[in-house]
């Protein structure tokens, strides 16, 4: 009889909170799975979400301003992939920072890039460094961009609605060569060979665009990922401060450098008025 | 006031005033001009900074500039930065239900009179709808308007001369705006002594 009251009163086929906790870290179980989001106990957690947070723009006059604004690109060319990134976070109007790093190493051979809810890429593209490792050691052989972006892909998928904001190229080199995948919050997942996301991405686009061909050297592609970014800097209120630089090759990937933007406008600048007296000069003389 | 951005930012220093503004003129994140100056001068002595919407900064400037030249030819005499302000004032409350989205500074050294041999220095704020402040220290307007108050706090002290205070001013804009998505793009900065006024454009950040 005691034993069977002992056996009500501490159940133990469920495990005591403290025991949970020992297994797994964090949020993640012994798996290595995620135990589960929390997720706010009213009736409609989306609409009391969206009341509090300003998820990109749709409700600006919240109290909770999430970092964004940003200017992302990556493309593919015959010597790889280039992936350039600006480093400004903006809550409304106020500068957060302008040191932010917005090229995300999952590892050796992976990037993924920044843009809409610094937390929700951070944290989610972390994780899927840890998932692409686990399938290395189940399968012996280093997973694709292709699989490795459809991971990211499904997570996300999963929350849809749930107000996660991201918009991400994930770039690597495997099997296949280079390869480039954009990734959203809404679940989009598209393959490509040139991509730009934020609220720069306008800007950029006008530049990658007149200068893109897929047979571009590695200093000329190099060149046009970080003047891509500059002119998106100058123009666009929300990006800027620093240029980040990274080049994708056959054995994984290197950081070029970090540049500033505004210091490297005055530069062009310099450039295209030495440029243009050097033209009329000519014409003087032709005259 | 978020629409174009910008920002203007006047202080007192000895015997003389300082009023800046940055360059930037926006759609929203879109910056379309680097030199949108928002600072005007009323005479040599008088200068005045009107950051908020665009086309009221153009509208306010014509409308002011019309009622300073009336004020002008009936008086036969300068007008002073205190009826200045209070020209502006009343200007602006005139659209007291329907506001020019517009917050001025007022920055000017008053001439001596045989009622007051030695005035000071004047600078002068107003709200959209002309509620007057006169600051002793500084006085700032516009987007940045917060990081204004908190650099200038942090760097103002009484009685600069001409050159110190054109440092601390320079230096209060530039550190504010780049802490500012919606002002930047450049900057002007006018120094006003009783012999002359010094115009400098600085070298600021363009991102």
């Amino acid at each position: 009889m005691n034993a069977i009251i002992q056996n009500l009163s501490t159940p133990s086929h469920l495990p005591t909170t403290e025991e949970d906790e020992l297994k797994g870290y964090g949020n993640l179980d012994e798996m290595g799975r995620i135990k589960g989001m929390q997720i706010p106990r009213v009736p409609d957690p989306t609409a009391f979400l969206n009341l509090y947070t300003d998820s990109m723009s749709s409700n600006p006059e919240a109290k909770i301003k999430l970092a964004h604004g940003t200017t992302t690109l990556a493309f593919r060319f015959k010597g790889g992939i280039i992936v350039a990134v600006d480093s400004r976070a903006t809550a409304g109007s106020y500068i957060a920072s302008g040191t932010v790093k917005k090229v995300i190493e999952i590892n050796p051979y992976l990037l993924g890039t920044m843009a809409g809810g610094a937390a929700d890429c951070q944290y989610w593209e972390t994780y899927l460094g840890m998932r692409c490792r686990l399938y290395e050691l189940r399968n012996k052989e280093r997973i694709s961009v292709a699989a490795a972006s459809k991971i990211l892909s499904n997570i996300v998928y999963g929350y849809k609605g749930r107000g996660l904001s991201m918009g991400t190229m994930i770039c690597g080199w495997d099997k296949t060569g280079p390869a480039l995948f954009y990734v959203d919050s809404e679940g989009q997942r598209l393959k490509g060979d040139l991509f730009s996301v934020g609220s720069g991405s306008t800007f950029a686009y006008g530049v990658l665009d007149q200068g893109y061909s897929y047979d571009l050297s590695d200093e000329e592609a190099q060149e046009l990922g970080r003047r891509s970014i500059i002119a998106a800097g100058h123009r666009d209120a929300f990006s800027g401060n620093t240029c980040n630089l990274y080049h994708v090759r056959e054995n994984g990937w290197e950081f070029i450098g970090n540049y500033d933007v505004s210091q490297q406008w005055y530069e062009y600048e310099a450039k295209k008025k030495a440029a243009r007296e050097a033209a009329s000069s000519e014409m003087a003389v032709e005259v | 006031m978020e629409y174009n951005g910008g920002s203007v930012v006047a202080m007192i220093g000895k015997d003389c005033v300082a009023i800046a503004s940055d360059l930037r003129l926006g759609q929203q994140s879109v910056g379309v001009a680097m030199n949108f100056d928002k600072v005007f001068p009323v005479n040599d002595k008088l200068y005045y900074g009107l950051p908020g919407l665009a086309t009221d900064v153009y509208t306010l400037r014509e409308q002011l500039r019309f009622r300073v030249n009336m004020y002008r030819m009936k008086e036969e005499r300068e007008i002073t930065p205190k009826t200045f302000t209070h020209l502006v004032s009343s200007t602006l409350y005139e659209k007291r239900f329907g506001p020019y989205f517009i917050e001025p500074v007022v920055a000017g050294l008053p001439s001596p009179t045989e009622l007051d041999p030695h005035p000071k220095p004047f600078i002068s704020t107003m709200d959209t709808i002309g509620c007057i402040t006169t600051p002793k220290d500084f006085a700032v307007a516009g987007t940045a308007s917060n990081k204004l108050f908190g650099v200038a706090e942090g760097l103002w002290e009484p009685d600069l001369e001409p050159e110190d205070l054109f440092e601390t001013i320079s230096q209060t804009l530039l550190n504010a705006v780049d802490r500012d998505a919606l002002s930047g793009w450049g900057a002007i900065v006018h120094v006003i002594t009783h012999d002359k006024v010094i115009t400098r454009q600085l070298r600021a950040r363009m991102d």
